[in-house]
């Protein structure tokens, strides 16, 4: 059987475990559409917040963004998981005791005001929304792989999917499919891994060979560790170390934060704490999102520098100093076979530039290279293009393993764009039918028109994500990133000082997330384009050419602190918060009496 | 009877404060522990735990690759374990 063969006979059994569990759980009623009824276990939604939570940003792009920078992008390691300290700690269990359906739902309550609830819905919605943009991105490079077309039309196959099967879910289909999701998925991150890892440093657990020796052929240890050799070989190509830090501490602090408040500002993460039945629930079912998640966390580091040394000694088959592979092997050679599909979708590719028969890889910005270049008559770095995102999927085949580990990494790519998609889909219609129509626009709603109104803005809100997916403003993890950015100025602040302040009133929380999304919002834009459209941008998005000295992925901290200091301002000039607000305030903060969440 | 729900009253108001400032002093602790290894250690304090190695690099490199990672899971099972405690000492639990 080929490989292309094997690739749809994975994905193709995995959709169809999916789609059938959509059906079997399909939901009813609206409690059963936004919160799964309630009636989740903390282990179970933990299982599924983490397929949910990791996306096509953390399975297919954060090991590649970490495998061609190295320590530098520690930062989506740190912020992916820290951010889950702060949910279990400052959200989790009082949104919970608070018990509505929705976000915005609380911060209506709370701020005792139509326009912060309508204020929050907008927050939202620019959130998820380039949230959906990241996903859209790697369906499309996933599709585009596995029936090798090109990823353009492998993005709107993708969405196509998407849709077919989060409007008809609902939370409840899809709490249990994310079940399914997060198995499939974790199978396919981890299993190539131990087999790597196994070839490279003979240790089974990718995160411990990692930190250990590499063995030779012969599975005696070399006594040369896998990061000191990996720091060896990229060096030499003129690239930066992998270990050391190159970028300034203020923004790899800032962007750590932002990932940090983002994640614990995300309503599609938010909303998963409202499906357990219990406010210790909550507490627990944050700590066992983190495990799930965790287990993949903990190998991404060894998938990526694994992947490098591999690249790289691929590309030097007789050492950095020896020939470069020639153009002939890479055409005829089994063991790279990968080149040629990955060509296919765009995303990958080379050109002998000096003619000489071989591809010569290497950093050709490096001044120190260029000496070296010359002598040996290279004319640039001819791997031209390597797209980050393709290095996790690329990874099996990189490493030649069995067809169907890359089957399987094909299915738990899908897997992590679909499950995280679903979910955003699913906050996106509810923050739609359920804040903005039947909150605002027209209460008298009926169930069933609810439901309608929420499937009708799924679908809206996937053209826009094709729309923007087109023209993307990075890598997926990058475009997520800025997603996180927006989450973390807009809602988390309004959230933790609802919980934890009395005296931030209804214009002091309105004005604070004002403050913070258009600030953070038009940051984004002057570096990143408006809109993302190319070229529209006013400053070149590193950390030298910006305007503040920092760069647009790592904007959200400082948005989060302008939204908290617009909040106590305007709340300490103008009229105090009334007892009955004072009074919910003081019942969210503790457990007692929480009963079954209810609909207002 | 109306002055005794009166009492009531006041002290739930008391026990109440008690449990909020117990789970403030626990949050504090945790969220410095929190970012103590993973701004500290991770980043910021990364050179002055350089000397320590850790196969093939150093403390700090490993800190913000894994060590935060474990750190923030004990640090949430650790505030879960301590609440749940804490509710049922102060009668607030569900």
């Amino acid at each position: 059987m080929d490989q292309f063969t094997l690739n749809l006979l994975f994905v193709g059994a995995s959709f169809a475990l999916y789609i059938g569990i959509a059906v079997w759980a399909r939901a009813g009623s609206t409690s059963e559409f936004y919160a799964a009824g309630r009636g989740v276990h903390p282990v179970t939604n933990g299982m599924a917040t983490a397929a949910d939570w990791m996306s096509a940003a953390s399975f297919i792009s954060m090991a590649g963004l970490i495998a061609f920078t190295g320590y530098d992008n520690s930062s989506f390691l740190m912020g992916w998981t820290g951010g889950y300290v702060l949910l279990a700690l400052l959200l989790a269990p009082y949104l919970r005791k608070f018990g509505k359906f929705t976000v915005s739902e609380f911060i209506g309550d709370r701020f005792y005001s139509p326009t912060a609830r309508l204020v929050a819905v907008i927050c939202l919605l620019v959130a998820s929304i380039t949230y959906v943009i990241g996903q859209m991105q790697g369906v499309g490079i996933a599709f585009g792989r596995f029936l090798e077309i090109d990823a353009f039309w492998g993005l709107l196959l993708g969405s196509c999917v998407v849709f077919a099967y989060a409007v008809f879910g609902g939370m409840k289909g899809v709490t249990y499919t994310q079940v399914a999701q997060y198995c499939v998925l974790i199978m396919a991150y981890t299993i190539p891994a131990v087999f790597i890892s196994l070839q490279l440093t003979g240790t089974p657990i990718p995160a411990l060979g990692l930190f250990s020796e590499t063995v030779n052929a012969d599975g005696a240890s070399s006594g040369v560790y896998l990061l000191t050799k990996l720091d060896q070989i990229v060096t030499d190509l003129g690239f930066a170390s992998y270990t050391e830090a190159h970028k300034d501490s203020l923004n790899m602090v800032l962007f750590t934060l932002s990932l940090m408040i983002g994640t614990a500002g995300l309503p599609h993460v938010i909303m998963r704490f409202f499906t357990v039945p219990r406010v210790s629930d909550a507490r627990w079912s944050a700590g066992w999102t983190l495990v799930f998640i965790a287990l993949l966390y903990l190998t991404a580091p060894a998938v990526g520098a694994m992947a490098r040394l591999n690249i790289s000694e691929m590309m030097w088959p007789n050492g950095v100093n020896g020939e470069a592979v020639s153009v002939e092997t890479i055409e005829t050679d089994e063991r790279y076979n990968w080149m040629a599909t990955w060509q296919k979708t765009g995303l990958l590719d080379w050109e002998d530039k000096n003619g000489d028969g071989k591809i010569q890889y290497y950093n050709d910005k490096n001044d120190a290279m260029a000496e070296k270049a010359a002598a040996n008559g290279w004319e640039g770095n001819e791997l031209t293009n390597f797209n980050r995102d393709i290095l996790v999927l690329a990874n099996p085949e990189i490493a030649n393993l069995p067809g169907w580990v890359i089957g399987l990494v094909a299915a738990g790519g899908l897997a992590a764009a679909l499950s995280t998609a679903a979910g955003l889909l699913l906050a996106i219609s509810s923050a739609v039918s359920h804040d903005l129509l039947k909150g605002q626009l027209t209460p008298n709603m009926s169930e069933k028109s609810e439901l309608l109104a929420a499937r009708i803005s799924m679908a809206a809100a996937i053209v826009v994500a094709v729309i923007l997916g087109l023209n993307p403003p990075g890598f997926a993890a990058q475009t997520v990133a800025l997603a996180f950015g927006l989450a973390a100025a807009s809602i988390f602040p309004a959230l933790m000082m609802g919980i934890f302040s009395k005296r931030v009133n209804n214009v002091g929380a309105v004005s604070g997330m004002l403050a913070g999304l258009i600030f953070t919002l038009v940051y984004i834009f002057l570096h990143k384009g408006w809109f993302f459209i190319p070229d529209t941008n006013s400053f070149a998005d590193t950390a030298e050419g910006s305007l503040l000295g920092i760069q647009s992925t790592a904007i959200g901290a400082v948005g989060a602190v302008i939204n908290f200091a617009v909040a106590f301002g305007v709340s300490s000039i103008t009229k105090e918060t009334p007892q009955e607000i004072k009074d919910l305030v003081e019942s969210v903060r503790t457990p007692a009496g929480a009963g079954a969440a209810v609909d207002h | 009877m109306a002055e005794q729900s009166v009492n009531t009253d006041t002290q739930a108001a008391e026990d109440n404060g008690a449990y909020w400032s117990a789970n403030i002093r626990t949050i504090t602790v945790c969220l410095v522990i929190w970012a103590l290894v993973s701004f500290g250690f991770g980043i910021l304090l990364r050179p002055l735990i350089a000397g320590i190695e850790v196969g093939g690099t150093d403390l700090g490199f490993w800190f913000a690759q894994q060590g935060s990672i474990l750190v923030f899971l004990a640090l949430i099972f650790f505030y879960a374990w301590r609440m749940n405690k804490l509710d049922k000492e102060h009668g607030v639990e569900e």
